[in-house]
This record gives C-alpha cells, structure tokens and sequence, in this order.
C-alpha cells in the first residue's frame, strides 16, 4: 500500500509534468500546424537556467520564474527561425530537429555532461497513508494545476486568447478579420517555450536534468499530446498523467529498464488508435 | 488600401469614377503558370449594389481574395477608399467558438466589439448566441458570417456565394437584409454570386467574370435581359 502510494504520487507529478510538455506541442501544433520536436529542450534549458541563477544567488522563486520567461524567450527564437520562412510544413518539421540538436550542443558546450539538480522549496516531507512524499512532489502539482488553470483562463476568457482559437480553427477566416496568423503562431512558440521551461524548472528537483535530456521529455510529452491528437489541451492532460502513472507502476512493480520500452509501445498503440480514429472521421 | 505599381498602359476603362469607393485597374492575379485573373477593371461606388457573376472557375473568388489581401496581385493596381470586409465562400466560421465570439473577432482590427447592433440587424442569431457557431444551420452561418463581417464597421462588404447551399427561402430572407443594411446604412456591397437571378435582382451594377476577365459589364437590369447573359446565367428564355 506504502509503495502504491508513492508510485501514485509520483507518477501523478510526473505526469502533470509531461502534460506541460505536451500542452506545448498542441498550442503549437494548433496554430501552426508544426510538430515542434524541439518541445524537450525548453525543459532542458528551464532546468539549467535554474540551476545556474540559484548558483549565483538569485532566490529561489525569482530563479524559476526567470527560467520560464527564459525558455519562452527561446521558445520565441525558435519560432522565428521554424516559421518566419513560410516553409513547407515538413522543412519547418525538420527545423525543430535540427534545433533540437543544436540545443543539445549548447547545453553541452556551456553546462558540460554531468547532470544537474536543485533542490525546491525546502520544508518537510509529509506523510501520505504511511508513505513519505517529497514536499516538491506537491509543488509540482500545485504549480502545474495553476498554470493548465491560467492556460484555460487565457484561452477561454480573454479576446486575444479567442483570436488564437480562431488562428487553429481557420487560418484564412482569421486572416480575413484582420488576425495576423504569423505573429499569432510566434505566441504560441513562446507560450510552448514558457510551459516546456515550467515542465523543466519542475521537474529537475526530481530527477536530475542532463543536456540531452529532450528527446526523451520530448518523446514522453508528443505521445501525451497524441491522446487528444495534438488539438486538445484537455485530453493531452489525461494523456500525460497516463504516461506518467504507467512510467511509475511499471519502474515500481516490474523494472525501471522497461520504463522507456512501454512507454513507447503505449506511443505506438496511441498512434495506431489515432489513425483509425481519424481514418473513421474522415469515412463520416 | 494598397497601390502597386501599374507597369502597363492606362486603364482601357475610362469610365471609372475618381470617387469610387473602391476600384481595380487592370489587375492580373496568378496561381504559378495559370492566369486567375487578366486585366480585370472594375469598381464599387459609395453606397452601391454591385453584382459579380460568372460561372464556376471563372476568378470571382480570386478577386474577392486579392481585394481583401490573401492573393498579391502580379499587375494592376487596387484603389481602396474605404474599409473592406469579406464574407468568405462558405461562410469559414470558426465552428468551436460561440455565435457572439465569432461577431466580436470581426471587430480585431479596431473599433466597438459590441455585437448588439448584428442583433438588432439578425434578430434570430441573439437567443443563438452562446451556441457554438459550428452547430447552427446554414442560413444561420450566413447570418453569423456577414455579422461577423460588418462587425469591422466596413463601408463595401464584398459577399461571396451569399446562396450556396442554401434554401431559396432563406437567401432571399438575408438578401433583404443586405438591401435594407444598404439602404439604411450607405454600406455598399459587392455581391458574388453563381445564383445571376438572385444577383441582378437586388443590385444595380454588375460585371460578368468569365476566364479571368471581365466579358460584360453594365445596368443590373439591362444585363438581366441580356440573350447571352441569359442563356448562360439565368437558364433559358428571356422571361421578363
């Protein structure tokens, strides 16, 4: 029951953590119709721009928030150099590859290889139905549930947030009214930046963060976001706690090496259920 | 709203006002190798009911896209004295958001996002208007779609295929709501429209798109007893 606990727990943090990641790739994918593989790097970046302030004194809180603006920042970056060119949407596919190598050797030449952690918000573990919870566990969901609420507000409240709605619903309708589409997917890059740097800022207290960490973060968060085939926020949450409680159970009761394994295999099966789904939808 | 340079000789046209509201001066519009548009002259002036008709292929969509600034024009020139909104083909909803939402995007560019006065002009679309824009009828989205157009407080709203798809009785129920818009406001309209009949009725201009180029152009009325036009566009004898 203890370890249950734990798993649940962990896999719960985890999985909002990856929901972040793949809230990224829908507000991207929406507007733009870009698959940014480059969604892990912002994590990768959010967690050593954290770990380099709070070395250099900058408060704990102060440090995370501006790694966050820091990763939308290079979320706005790769915007630019992913769609400004009016390319295809295959090369512009191809870019966030290849930007999120390029990452990979940045992160690299200013960080080095070894990995990083930080600790979170000290306090006291507390105790769960007899099982220990690291307090940052709790953070990561509370934080999480404030920004996917932010999100919703943004999105659901505001005029701006109803034009980008209106950017992913129809791009020419939206021209037409005076929205300038372009700019409108830069903002979701940068709010992809932003949600892929939380996703990091959060999760490097948990298990340590290294440089080429994004292709995995990557992978985990596109297959969350596969669950509501890259459109919905709503079910990419669903589809991220799935991924992160079915991480956990099997690390727990069966063996951490197969962690990845199922993982992807789950991706496969959520792939194949997707192009069923849409090979239906388009039958209607 | 936009001025290109004009490489070529004068307009053949002279008989465009310099007050039009809005005007077009040769203007050639091209998809790669394929010709959209060849040299098309025409104008709206303030306040008037303009028909384009012309069968299926023939470039009236393209124009309404390089006026509005989706296409870029290759030659020719676009005079714009006013504010120009365009009611897509098919209306082009955004169907996840609400009747009032779509209304009040219509006004990005600037301006009151008060969708009150489209409720006063559609009085139907006001119990609609928390219903999600994409589950309405037809005739509904037509309503919502020119709303959401004069929500930008236009002086020309250029409708295109007004009919399609729709009952005759409810075209003609909008039709007489673009009229009385026209004649209540001064709003003039470019009306494009595969339905000639429909067009010629309500408007008192009209040109005939074919090939890209504009093959007759003159009074609604006139054009409506036109044998040719007739026969190509109205099915059949001349009835009238």
């Amino acid at each position: 029951m203890t370890a249950f606990v734990e798993y649940l727990m962990t896999g719960i943090a985890r999985g909002l953590v990856f929901a972040l990641l793949a809230m990224g790739f829908v507000f991207i994918y929406r507007v733009t119709r870009v698959v940014n593989f480059a969604q892990g790097a912002f994590a990768v970046f959010g967690g050593f721009i954290t770990y380099s302030l709070l070395r250099a004194g900058v408060p704990q809180g102060v440090s995370e928030l501006l790694a966050i603006l820091a990763a939308a920042l290079i979320g706005l970056i790769f915007g630019i150099i992913t769609i400004a060119g009016d390319l295809p949407l295959l090369a512009s596919l191809i870019i966030t590859i290849g930007l999120s190598i390029l990452s990979e050797a940045i992160l690299m030449l200013i960080w080095g290889t070894t990995p990083i952690t930080y600790s979170g918000l000290t306090g006291h573990d507390f105790v769960i139905l007899g099982a220990f919870i690291q307090r940052q566990y709790l953070i990561v969901v509370l934080a999480s549930l404030a920004l996917f609420a932010l999100v919703a507000l943004a999105f659901g409240r505001t005029y701006f947030g109803k034009a980008m709605t209106a950017c992913a619903s129809n791009p020419y309708a939206a021209k037409l009214s005076g929205i300038n589409v372009k700019r409108m997917g830069l903002v979701a890059f940068m709010l992809g930046g932003a949600l892929g740097g939380a996703a990091g800022v959060l999760i490097t207290p948990l298990s340590p963060m290294t440089y080429d960490a994004d292709v995995s973060l990557a992978i985990t968060g596109f297959a969350a976001a596969i669950v509501g085939g890259l459109t919905s926020p709503g079910l990419a949450v669903i589809g991220g706690l799935v991924f992160g409680l079915a991480e956990q159970f099997v690390a727990g009761y069966w063996s951490p090496s197969n962690e990845t394994a199922v993982a992807l295999a789950l991706l496969i099966i959520l792939l194949l259920w997707q192009a069923r789904r849409m090979r239906l939808e388009g039958l209607e | 709203m936009k001025l290109l340079e004009s490489v070529e000789q004068p307009t053949p046209n002279g008989s465009i006002p310099s007050d039009a509201l809005l005007a077009t001066y040769n203007l050639v519009v091209r998809y790669g190798a394929a010709v959209a548009l060849d040299g098309v002259s025409m104008y709206v002036g303030k306040g008037e009911m303009v028909a384009l008709i012309g069968p299926n292929g023939a470039g009236k969509s393209t124009l309404l896209n390089t006026l509005s600034g989706i296409n870029r024009p290759a030659a020719g020139k676009i005079i714009c004295n006013g504010k120009l909104a365009h009611v897509p083909e098919g209306r082009q909803l955004f169907p996840e958001l609400t009747v009032e939402d779509n209304l009040r995007l219509g006004a990005y560019r600037g301006g009151s996002r008060d969708p009150s006065p489209m409720y006063e002009l559609f009085p139907q679309l006001h119990r609609l208007r928390h219903r999600r824009a994409g589950g309405l009828s037809g005739g509904e989205q037509q309503m919502v779609a020119i709303g959401r157009a004069l929500m930008a407080h236009p002086d020309i709203v250029a409708v295109d295929e007004l009919s399609q798809g729709l009952a005759p009785i409810v075209v003609s129920d909008i039709a007489n709501h673009l009229v009385s818009l026209n004649k209540q406001n001064g709003t003039a309209v470019l009306l494009v429209e595969q339905n000639a009949q429909l067009a010629l009725d309500i408007t008192s201009r009209a040109y005939v798109l074919e090939n890209g180029r504009i093959s007759k152009e003159g009074r609604s009325a006139d054009l409506a007893r036109d044998p040719a036009v007739h026969k190509a566009y109205l099915g059949g004898q001349v009835s009238r």
